[in-house]
């Protein structure tokens, strides 16, 4: 392999039925600047059936280039049709960089491309740089079981590749006007050689908790010990008209389901309040919260990490201030209810 | 068609395991079912280990099992609210093979343990609740688990579940101990560097101490405290009676609190971090609480059979001898192929002839002495300290008149009679 | 049908600590368990050859300890477990583990034939997810990953229906035979292993296989030579400037987040996420 040969940062684009997804304009945030460093093009890898007028929509956003592949087979995500195509892409432009949406189906991807093309890939990134002097691309990503960052190197081997979750990187404010160019490609498959069909797709509409819309999210960590502590914390989020969230800790005690679960292993979020209580703070959490507008954190010790990454800090046993919380919202927030704002518990 | 075995062995503590351990390596068909996720993990030990009944078992074990420490010190400690009289052992030989005893893990401990059992050919299940005896025409015959399918049947049917024994009470073998049968013992593991613990307590690595800690720290509980070295952790833990406890409406936690903030042992465990807090029930009635032992196809051991002198700390010595004898009588049964109460009868006898025994009568009454005399603890401990106290303030008094007041101050609360009489049946306790 | 399993012996995460000061692990603390998502694979497989016969196998890479979560695997009902285990497999990354485990594979495929294989979705110590579609690439089978439910196994078809799990929902899709899966743990509730099984495994004792034990390998694939990735350096996640800390009174300091938090009282009009 001539490394030398390999350049660009690519991102890959996922759509879903046809539209395109947050996380790919946030990647191409993310790849804009590394792109910049290193002096290269940043280009979307767009698949999909009829896309490809979705593609001038990526210029905005910062992409160079957008690599197209418009076909039937490809309109609805297929590992071994995505992996073929992206794969063949791979081959024939040889991109320096890769970044995935880290969706089930972007890890997905990824994990079957970097086999496909034997390179290494990094998963759940939370951190991009590329260090210019080596020219080598740094992934970062907490490790072990989240309490220390490591940085992901892979020397020898191109494209350098990397998934990063939804919501990690901010997406970027479109830019009017900006251009680009469309290089369309290709795919061999035919429908009746595939081994794989996607018979139906059920999205869940009135699902119970959509934490990554959540406005505000009242979270509980393991200081709230058990149900009765848990159970404390719903209170104040009912009272809040908030979604709950929690730690890994008590997704895993069995306090509630991991549709709940904020971090690392769980839901990254970014909403506009967040609630930390009895949160100890550990990495695996926080790349989960920290992007949220405002972070409110209450934990009866003083030392704790969750107080590094929040703009507010309450040292107090949460079993009696969270009661205490909840009564005064209560009081301060039923005058407005009165006045016409509806409540939706 | 479910599986027989010569021995079926519940609980892998010191007790099972020495069983298990025996019984395997003389050729028997065993298996040993543990509760825990693994031996070890449910288990509480202040954490001493004696030599001799191990070694008889493994000999030289200390070569290749994870021992913390060899005690080459044991310190007595008798404490009042800001003052303490301390007495102590230190030998030098003692660091040396073949040591005396060692502070342990048993976390770790019994892992280790069970797994020479293991290597000896005893089958180990772990995470496995044996819930019942199989009684047939009179005789156990194995033990019903809480698994699907979970019968297995057996020659004899080894009890090793620990204090609260479960299938020994079905049996009928004893009642529901008494508050004043059971001591609650609650210690925490603190994590501490090695070269702190060397400096605090005056040792250098691989040497280690034991602490026992008398007066103040039980609030006057029957009972006694203690502080024993690990390689980078020290164990300290309050164990007392149930019904002491109950009397004073005092929570475990609350009363390790008090031992830890002692101000005469704060200082060393200053700045450590509590890596683990455990609670257990520990048999201390001695010799008037062990119960039935034998019955057709089943013999009790450990702290099942309540084989713990209270007054000495000692249980797991206890335990692994009782686990030895039980797997040599079942060794010897099997020459005959009778398994019956009566030919099992000579594990009682063989435990009664045994330190185990002997060492129960010795003490039997001393645990209700002190449980009847409170004074022990409540006033001598505090009254040694002000005499001493007295004895050792520099200002002026000469040294006769210094007795003198010691005299007058010990007398005062109780009456020289009374003082005579208490220690007589201390003395009469613990002889 | 024949059902092979990969699994992994892994630290216990929730048990691990760090060293705040010289950021090592303390390893000594976490005992060693097998993946909580591989059980819910091992379950799948039993489920699967109750109905359609034949028998699990059980396969995983690491240390002579990784023995016992293979005897695990039998708890649950494996009949037969391999370990592949040699100093040349030490240091992989996902590619170097996926190429490995394909080897051996391989190998089982030739003397016993495999007709599925199962994954748990990820390893808990390293969350990545990756090994699986590259053991099932290597294989040049199809990945179906994320999978909550077995909806069908038609074995003289040669194919299966599953559910696999995507944001807000899942797609049913439909794979050919063989094929690969990583399951979730929704997929099933791994049952109270009976107690003949427990017996079995305390006596069983997996097959060991080194490098030389496998067919056609390319030493230069295996790991940390055959890692593509290697860690560039580890360190304690950045100190923000911190929070400004409420202080006071429990009555003060609500006041105080009373003040801060109703200047945005209209987030809490309308609940954002829940419909």
């Amino acid at each position: 392999m001539n490394i030398e040969e390999y350049k660009d940062v690519w991102v890959f684009i996922e759509q879903r039925d046809g539209q395109i997804i947050d996380v790919g304009l946030e990647l191409l945030g993310a790849g804009r600047d590394l792109a910049d460093k290193l002096e290269v093009n940043l280009c979307g890898v767009l698949l999909g059936n009829g896309v490809k007028d979705s593609a001038s929509d990526l210029f905005s956003y910062g992409a160079d280039k957008v690599y197209v592949i418009d076909d039937p087979v490809l309109e609805k995500y297929r590992t071994e049709t995505y992996m073929k195509a992206v794969g063949d892409l791979v081959r024939k432009y040889k991109p320096e960089i890769f970044l995935y949406g880290a969706t089930s189906n972007g890890k997905d991807l990824a994990s079957a491309v970097a086999t496909e093309v034997m390179t290494g890939l990094t998963a759940d990134t939370t951190l991009l740089d590329v260090n210019l002097e080596k020219r080598l691309f740094e992934a970062s990503r907490p490790a072990f079981g989240g309490n220390i960052m490591a940085t992901i190197l892979c020397k020898k081997h191109r494209p350098q590749m990397a998934t990063v979750r939804p919501k990690v990187m901010k997406k970027p404010e479109p830019e009017e006007g900006r251009e680009g160019k469309i290089i369309e490609e290709k795919i061999t498959l035919k429908e009746e050689d595939l081994r794989t069909k996607v018979l139906e797709i059920v999205r869940d509409a009135k699902k119970a908790v959509n934490l990554e819309e959540a406005d505000v999210i009242v979270a509980a960590g393991k200081g709230i010990k058990d149900e009765k502590g848990f159970n404390m914390v719903k209170e104040l989020a009912e009272v809040l008209n908030a979604t709950v969230g929690a730690s890994r800790d008590v997704v895993e005690a069995g306090l509630c389901g991991h549709d709940h679960q904020v971090g690392q292993t769980g839901l990254t979020v970014t909403p506009k309040i967040y609630f930390a209580i009895g949160i100890s703070g550990a990495v695996q959490h926080v790349v989960g919260m920290q992007n949220s507008d405002m972070i409110i954190a209450i934990n009866n010790d003083p030392e704790a990490a969750i107080f590094n990454a929040a703009h507010y800090g309450i040292v107090a046993d949460a079993f009696q201030i969270v009661p205490m919380l909840t009564e005064e919202f209560r009081k301060a927030l039923k005058g407005e209810e009165a006045g016409g704002v509806t409540a939706n518990v | 068609m479910s599986e027989k075995f010569d021995v079926i062995v519940v609980g892998a503590g010191p007790a099972g395991t020495s069983c298990a351990y025996t019984a395997a390596k003389n050729g028997l068909k065993v298996l040993l079912i543990e509760r825990g996720e693994y031996p070890g993990a449910k288990n509480v030990m202040g954490g001493i280990l004696y030599r001799k009944q191990l070694e008889e078992i493994i000999p030289e074990f200390w070569k290749e099992a994870p021992i913390e420490r060899p005690v080459v010190e044991q310190r007595f400690w008798f404490l009042d609210k800001e003052s303490m009289i301390t007495t102590s052992y230190k030998g030098l030989e003692w660091a040396k093979e073949p040591y005396n005893n060692f502070t342990v893990l048993r976390a770790k401990f019994d892992k280790w343990f069970a797994n020479k059992a293991v290597e000896q050919g005893a089958l180990l299940i772990n995470e496995t609740v044996a819930t019942e005896c199989i009684v047939e025409d009179g005789k156990v015959v194995g033990v019903r688990t809480d698994r699907p399918d979970g019968e297995v049947y057996a020659d004899v049917v080894v009890l090793a579940d620990g204090v609260n024994s479960l299938l020994a009470k079905q049996l009928g073998f004893h009642k529901e101990w008494k508050p004043n049968e059971v001591a609650l013992t609650v210690m925490e593991v603190l994590k501490l560097p090695s070269k702190t613990i060397n400096e605090r307590f005056n040792v250098k690595d691989g040497q280690g101490v034991s602490v026992e800690i008398f007066g103040d720290a039980t609030h006057g509980i029957l009972g006694t405290g203690f502080l024993y070295t690990n390689k980078d952790s020290v164990n300290i833990g309050v164990g007392t009676t149930l019904s002491g406890m109950m009397k004073k409406k005092l929570k475990p936690y609350e009363l390790l609190e008090h031992v830890k903030q002692h101000p005469m042992i704060q200082p060393y465990i200053e700045g450590s971090e509590t890596q683990e807090y455990l609670a257990h029930l520990i048999p201390e009635g001695g010799f008037n609480s062990v119960p039935k032992l034998v019955g057709n196809g089943v013999i009790v051991t450990g702290d099942a059979a309540q084989f713990v002198n209270a007054i000495h700390r000692e249980g797991s010595n206890m335990a692994m001898s009782s686990g030895k004898i039980a797997a040599e009588t079942i060794v010897k049964a099997k020459e005959t192929g009778d398994f019956s109460e009566r030919t099992l009868d000579s594990y009682r006898t063989e435990i009664y002839d045994s330190f185990i025994g002997k060492d129960l009568k010795k003490y039997k009454d001393a645990a209700h002495t002190f449980e009847e005399n409170p004074q022990y603890f409540q006033e001598y401990v505090p009254l040694m300290n002000q005499a001493m106290n007295t004895f050792f303030t520099v200002d002026g008094t000469p040294k006769w008149e210094k007795q003198k007041k010691i005299i007058a101050k010990m007398t005062a609360g109780r009456g020289k009679i009374g003082l005579a009489k208490d220690m007589y049946k201390a003395w009469k306790a613990v002889k | 049908m024949n059902i092979l399993v990969c699994i992994k012996q892994v630290p216990d995460t929730k048990i691990i600590k760090v060293n705040p000061k010289t950021n090592t692990l303390d390893r000594s603390s976490a005992p060693a368990i097998l993946n909580p998502y591989d059980a819910h694979a091992v379950e799948e497989a039993v489920r699967l050859r109750e109905i359609h016969g034949g028998k699990v196998i059980v396969l995983s890479m690491g240390p002579p300890q990784a023995r016992n979560a293979i005897r695990k695997c039998v708890e649950i009902g494996a009949d037969e477990g391999y370990l592949i285990s040699d100093r040349r497999f030490a240091g992989a990354d996902t590619l170097a583990t996926s190429y490995a485990l394909f080897k051996a594979i391989e190998k089982l495929q030739h003397e016993q034939g495999i007709d599925l294989v199962l994954c748990g979705k990820h390893a808990i110590d390293g969350d990545t997810g990756q090994v699986g579609p590259g053991i099932a690439r290597r294989m040049e089978i199809p990945p179906l990953t994320n999978v909550i439910k077995v909806e069908e196994v038609d074995l003289e078809g040669g194919k299966l229906k599953v559910r696999r799990k995507i944001e807000n929902g899942y797609e049913l899709i439909q794979s050919s035979l063989p094929c690969l899966l990583t399951v979730e743990k929704e997929i099933n509730e791994v049952a109270y292993s009976p107690l003949p099984n427990m017996l079995r495994a305390a006596r069983y004792e997996p097959t060991v296989w080194t490098v030389d034990d496998l067919d056609d390998v390319d030493i230069k694939q295996l790991g940390l030579k055959g890692s593509p990735t290697i860690v560039g350096k580890m360190w304690p996640p950045e100190k923000s400037s911190g929070a400004e800390m409420i202080e006071g009174e429990a009555k003060e300091q609500v006041e105080k987040l009373l003040a801060i938090t109703l200047e945005k009282r209209e987030l809490f009009g309308v609940k954002g996420g829940e419909k």
